[in-house]
């Protein structure tokens, strides 16, 4: 019951099964909400999970299905095979799963500490509380070689080292949660569906770098998740987790909540420090760095909610253990939002150096309708898209850095043949122009100036100088601007200029938008099918079309505001764009 | 829409800002709550802001101003919110974007002529498996279409 469960209707799912269960006085059946499954396509889902551990996964469940399941499987111990995964998944990606910072979420109750108790929670604190030195417990981070996953990769073992050796009366320990790549959230189901690791990573990390205090700033955008954390950190704070004197140990920890208000910059760490602080949300010059002056001139350590998940399973099982997963620089395994035109949207984590081709066809299910697949977008707004030829690359920081793109949050958002590059590139653009802070003038006004020549190119007026243009200023503003917002805003039109350049010539040279995507270079036409029944006519809000009964009718292109009216009136498609 | 100040609201809002004061960083949490309150903050809020925090209106202002979630123009009875997240985006939000506008003949941040409805585009709200999705106030509605829109706002108006 995260929020794509609830918003496809898992709340009515939950309540009739509920009743069901009462009203049938099924004593020997435990019902209970969870999180993210990571099967967003196919939600709502009820997981069935027998005496002898046998597990059914029903999907797109309704109120009617939800009481079939009762009576049938609950009641009589048959399941109902119309209504199991297997009727709506083509692939079973599993294997190639490999869940970490998802290890909880989907399994247990994000409401009832207890139930992450039993899972092992709270146990790596209490180890490093009672058996580990702080500096121990930074040479294990160090050693497994975990990276950031906010997207930067920087070595978070060397960020804690940073920060710890900084002496101080007052440190901070702060989580990323402002996760605003647009397509991405694989934060908000970690929050939502298992809040509980966060909050134990986060003391883990303030007994190693010296901190006692810690802060989540996290996105109003994500209500639930807000009410979540919330809970769990008054259900720690209830059992001595949080507080004073944890463990016995003499080990001090407060966590408190702060909450953004709708600035993608924020996610940059000094600008997030300054929107804690009550200023606006605006990045400052580097170094000095946070772990030597952060959050009110203190030494802070910032890391991801993705980065904090992984933790405590590292404390538990070890560095070797960690390291064994992954490629040579990047160790473990990523989580990744796989949306846009994809069979099976949804979460998955799967082990670094996983390749696209693996994720997309393999745990993705390929492309819906049998399209051609186009291209991935991977890193949101500051990454760029890769390409059929990617496909085979292993997934790791490295390897998308040197194609133009970057690891990102995770965010992965998957194209077929009908989108236009220009467009895409646009739409990353226009996100980073309205979401720049202003403070540095490359990003302030050079995106702006890009995003002029994009309108240019996509309205039919683009000349080739305007490529050349657009490529100067991106290279210009990459290597100018203050913060990682501006200089990893132009990746998109860099990216698909290096891989579409075709499509860009398209626009420029013939005028013509190859995927019928760009309004001004669209023409509706009316083909010899036509019937001549006058539906499209009828339907014409300017008048644009003409012709008698029974006769192929003509629409004039200077009236015609291209609102697809026609196109979606006419019985036997004679309309067709050009 | 005029802006009203109602004086049980304010001693509500000065409650909170004293519960706030009491630890660092007490701005971003104040304007939260001053937004959950008033709907919106306006200058006669945020002046309240400022004496309380001991900070000047200008400082109050430029925060207000800064960050998109706060608003300072009263919103209308009911909000809805049309996700442009790259998922959305990609499948087709601007067309139920469009169809929105063309019922309720406004752009986005504005508010019908009756009061009833304001409408907004939302950044990615994280529900991107089941996009295209728009809201109206905290309802999320997924995998929508033109339909699906113009029928929620029918509810809505009868709700």
């Amino acid at each position: 019951m995260a929020t794509c469960g609830l918003t496809a209707g898992a709340k009515a799912i939950y309540d009739t099964l509920l009743q069901e269960i009462t009203q049938k006085k099924l004593d020997n059946v435990d019902l209970t909400p969870v999180g993210c499954v990571g099967e967003c396509a196919l939600e709502p889902l009820v997981e069935v999970i027998d005496h002898n551990g046998q597990k059914t996964t029903y999907c797109k469940v309704t109120v009617e299905g939800a009481k079939q399941i009762v009576e049938s499987h609950l009641c009589m111990g048959v399941p109902v095979k119309d209504l199991t995964i297997d009727n709506f998944k083509k692939i079973d990606g599993a294997p190639l799963q490999v869940r970490i910072a998802l290890r909880n979420c989907g399994v247990i109750n994000p409401e009832d500490i207890n139930e992450y108790i039993c899972y092992d929670g709270y146990k790596a604190l209490g180890k490093v509380l009672t058996e580990m030195t702080p500096e121990e417990v930074v040479n294990v981070i160090k050693e497994s070689g975990l990276r950031g996953r906010g997207g930067g990769g920087f070595p978070t073992g060397l960020k804690w080292s940073l920060c710890a050796k900084n002496k101080s009366d007052q440190k901070y320990i702060i989580c990323n949660a402002d996760e605003g790549d647009p397509g991405a959230f694989m934060d908000r189901a970690v929050l939502e569906g298992d809040p509980h690791s966060v909050i134990e990573a986060m003391a883990i990390g303030g007994y190693a770098i010296g901190a006692s205090q810690g802060y989540i700033y996290v996105r109003a955008e994500y209500p639930l998740a807000v009410e979540r954390l919330n809970h769990a950190i008054d259900q720690a704070y209830k059992a001595g987790l949080l507080g004073k004197n944890i463990f016995g140990s003499g080990f001090n920890f407060d966590l408190e909540l702060r909450l953004g208000a709708g600035a993608f910059v924020c996610g940059e760490e000094t600008a997030l420090m300054a929107s804690i602080e009550g200023e606006r949300g605006m990045p400052r010059n580097k170094p000095p760095f946070p772990a030597d002056k952060g959050l009110w001139g203190k030494p802070s350590v910032i890391n991801n909610v993705e980065t904090f998940a992984n933790i405590p399973v590292i404390i538990l099982k070890g560095d070797k253990w960690f390291a064994s997963m992954g490629t040579q620089k990047s160790k473990g395994t990523k989580v990744f939002a796989l949306g846009g035109k994809i069979n099976n949207t949804g979460l998955l984590e799967v082990p670094m150096g996983t390749t696209l081709r693996e994720v997309i066809y393999g745990i993705g299910g390929g492309i819906p309708n049998d399209k051609k697949f186009k291209a991935v977008q991977t890193g949101g707004p500051s990454g760029g898209c890769l390409t059929e030829e990617h496909l085979d690359t292993p997934i790791d920081y490295d390897n998308l850095l040197n194609l133009n793109s970057m690891m990102g949050s995770g965010g992965m958002i998957v194209m077929d043949e009908d989108n236009c590059m220009v467009d895409v590139a646009e739409f990353y653009l226009k996100f980073t122009v309205e979401e720049s802070c202003g403070k540095c003038t490359p990003c302030r006004e050079g995106t702006r100036r890009m995003l002029e020549i994009l309108d240019k190119i996509k309205s039919g007026n683009g000349t080739m100088e305007d490529l050349t243009e657009l490529e100067e200023l991106a290279l210009f503003i990459k290597d100018s601007a203050l913060c990682a917002l501006g200089q990893s805003a132009p990746n998109p039109v860099l990216s698909t200029l290096a891989n579409f350049r075709d499509e860009y010539i398209a626009h420029v040279v013939d005028k013509k938008c190859p995927t019928k995507a760009c309004k001004a270079l669209i023409k509706y036409f009316v083909t010899d099918k036509c019937i001549g029944c006058g539906k499209c006519k009828r339907n014409c809000p300017v008048a644009a079309i003409s012709g008698d009964v029974k006769k192929v009718h003509k629409i004039d292109s200077s009236r015609c505001t291209k609102c697809n009216l026609c196109k979606q009136s006419c019985p036997v498609n004679a309309i067709i764009l050009v | 829409m005029k802006f009203v100040l109602d004086e049980k609201k304010v001693a509500l809002l000065k409650e909170c800002i004293a519960r706030h004061k009491q630890k660092p960083g007490p701005l971003m949490p104040s304007l939260h709550d001053a937004q959950k309150i008033f709907g919106c903050i306006p200058i006669e809020v945020q002046k309240i802001i400022s004496e309380e925090l001991n900070e000047s209106v200008a400082k109050i202002n430029g925060v207000v101003t800064f960050y998109s979630n706060f608003s300072t123009e009263p919103k209308g009875k009911h909000v809805i919110s049309v996700c442009l997240g790259t998922a959305c985006y990609v499948k087709g939000a601007n067309e139920i974007l469009q169809a929105i506008e063309e019922v309720l003949k406004i752009k986005p941040g504005e508010t019908s002529e009756d009061g009833m409805f304001t409408l907004e585009t939302t950044r990615c709200i994280g529900a991107c498996g089941l996009a295209p999705v728009f809201k109206i106030d905290e309802k999320v509605y997924g995998a929508a279409n033109k339909d699906i829109a113009k029928k929620a706002i029918e509810e809505a108006l009868k709700a």
